[in-house]
């Protein structure tokens, strides 16, 4: 358990050294998107009755930066001691390949959360924003930052370069986030691309995050947590599989 | 007694690439043992191995009786490598990379004195509160070492631990070293300084193309080869045809000629007087392990 706790509290000490990039500049993003979109739409939108545009907008801007910071934190991690070669130091250790998964796991969920919390605490200045069932929303963004954080350790096991990284997250992540639902609701979209949106998991937990505030979203909150959750699952078998066969890791 | 390394019958392939083909090797515990070999020999693969970083495609590997696949826990907690390049988290100190470092292999707060005591010892004391980053290439060095030691292993691995490092260094790093043996660590060491290696190890093992083509006491493997060389400069662009046969090596004027008995001296400067060519220097030297190891890997 020491082992594992000491390299979960070193990757979370790794963010927070530098959290002015890791936490803050992502606060910032959310917050411009949030000024911007907020400004020029908030007339025009009404998504639900008796919720205001700017209002509809937190919670995806929280769980999209809930979601790419989790991300961030393993992937970045993991390519950066690749690249420098210091990986070695850990894989040098009795660690299991289940408290390597877990440490690099948790971490991640940790930075998504404060980050996800970070926004909301920055846009209760501007709008109040209702909280309708507390649990579902903390369920969502457990696991949805264990969801992305999750593929940012596939993701940082498979690159080689940094160059990999980006395309990953260019490529993947940010189509994938943008979207998913966070500036509009699905509904507003013409049938075929509201049956693609069907495809992206990140709609479902966008959605069933947001039900978690106000009561409603475009589809039921169960699916959602059914599909976010079966996701998890899936992509944590596939992560752990690649751990234990020391895929990329150990030749 | 367990010995500190087994291995048996050790293979590993890269694709249509042999790497290791068949090591059979045991070291006993205590022992300040040294892997030689040219580039491209195995030394690093099989270092690896040992280390869990590789698996191996045959064969067994054992630590202190402990397997490094299937009982892999234990082999590493045993095991303290020091890689050859010099690799550093750029976002920590020193003394915070050592605190981790033992933290992973499930050491807490009591393990804490050890790791000041290696830093100490290393002389890394003033630079503890630095970042890895902000340290000089001999600094990180030190710091390497300390990384490899912060779990108090009873078995240490040194990948080419004096690459690139200056003298004084050196000298502190291999008294450290040996002092880390006389408290009873098992030291394997691969090194390009064949004098070290000679000066600081009881025991070789030679590698050559995969396989261990020597593997003897320093002592023993220093006997092979019998005599001296005797090193001349001369004022001459080719030699006797007589001589040819002696010449060990050769490099600008300097030629040094293997004599398997002292006596041939004077056969060599008389053919060198009947050839008319002056002789302006001459040393007469030792064979050293080095002799050995061309020798070796010449055959």
């Amino acid at each position: 358990m020491t082992g594992m706790w000491t390299l979960f509290k070193k990757e979370i000490l790794r963010f927070w050294k530098v959290s002015f990039q890791t936490v803050a500049a992502p606060v910032i993003t959310a917050l411009l998107y949030l000024l911007i979109f907020s400004h020029v739409l908030a007339s025009h939108v009404q998504v639900y009755e008796g919720v205001t545009y700017t209002a509809f907008l937190i919670p995806g801007l929280m769980m999209m930066s809930l979601l790419q910071n989790a991300f961030a934190n393993s992937s970045s991690s993991l390519i950066q001691s690749k690249v420098m070669g210091n990986i070695v130091f850990l894989l040098l250790t009795p660690l299991s390949y289940r408290q390597f998964f877990l440490a690099f796991l948790l971490a991640a969920i940790i930075r998504g959360l404060v980050v996800g919390a970070s926004v909301w605490l920055v846009a209760l200045f501007f709008v109040d924003l209702p909280v309708a069932q507390p649990l579902l929303i903390l369920t969502f963004a457990v696991l949805g930052g264990g969801l992305l954080g999750t593929l940012g350790i596939i993701a940082g096991i498979w690159a080689e370069k940094f160059d990999q990284m980006a395309a990953f997250q260019n490529f993947i992540i940010m189509p994938l986030s943008f979207l998913s639902g966070v500036f509009y609701s699905i509904h507003s979209l013409p049938p075929f691309w509201q049956k693609v949106s069907h495809l992206n998991p990140f709609f479902y937990m966008i959605d069933g995050f947001r039900h978690g505030f106000f009561g409603q979203g475009d589809i039921a909150p169960e699916i959602s947590l059914t599909v976010v959750g079966v996701s998890f699952l899936a992509l944590s078998w596939i992560t752990l599989r690649l751990l234990k066969s020391g895929y990329k890791l150990r030749g | 007694m367990t010995p500190a390394i087994q291995i048996d019958q050790v293979h590993k392939s890269f694709g249509a690439f042999e790497a290791l083909r068949g090591i059979d090797l045991t070291i006993a515990q205590g022992e300040f043992f040294a892997l030689l070999g040219p580039n491209g020999a195995g030394k690093s693969t099989l270092i690896n191995l040992l280390a869990g970083l590789l698996r191996p495609t045959s064969g067994k590997l054992s630590v202190m009786g402990h397997d490094v696949v299937n009982d892999y826990q234990s082999a590493r907690r045993l095991l303290g490598v020091v890689p050859q390049e010099l690799v550093f988290d750029p976002f920590f100190n020193v003394r915070e990379m050592l605190r981790f470092q033992a933290g992973y292999f499930g050491l807490g707060k009591e393990n804490d004195a050890w790791v000041d005591e290696v830093i100490e010892s290393l002389g890394l004391t003033d630079k503890a509160y630095t970042n890895m980053r902000r340290l000089s290439g001999g600094m990180k060095r030190r710091a390497l070492i300390a990384q490899a030691l912060a779990h108090k292993p009873p078995v240490v691995v040194l990948d080419e631990p004096t690459a690139g490092v200056d003298v004084e260094l050196r000298q502190m790093l291999w008294e450290f070293i040996k002092r880390l043996n006389r408290e009873g660590h098992t030291i394997i060491l691969t090194t390009h300084y064949l004098e070290e290696a000679e000066t600081l190890c009881s025991r070789v093992a030679m590698l050559k193309q995969g396989k261990v083509v020597a593997l003897d006491s320093t002592h023993n493997l220093l006997n092979r080869i019998p005599g001296k060389n005797l090193r001349l400069r001369l004022a001459a662009t080719s030699l006797p045809a007589s001589l040819t046969p002696l010449l060990r090596s050769q490099d600008e004027g300097h030629y040094t000629f293997a004599l398997p008995e002292v006596a041939q001296i004077e056969f060599v400067l008389s053919e060198l007087r009947n050839a008319d060519i002056k002789v302006e220097d001459m040393e007469l030297i030792e064979v050293d392990l080095e002799d050995v190891f061309m020798e070796i890997v010449r055959q």
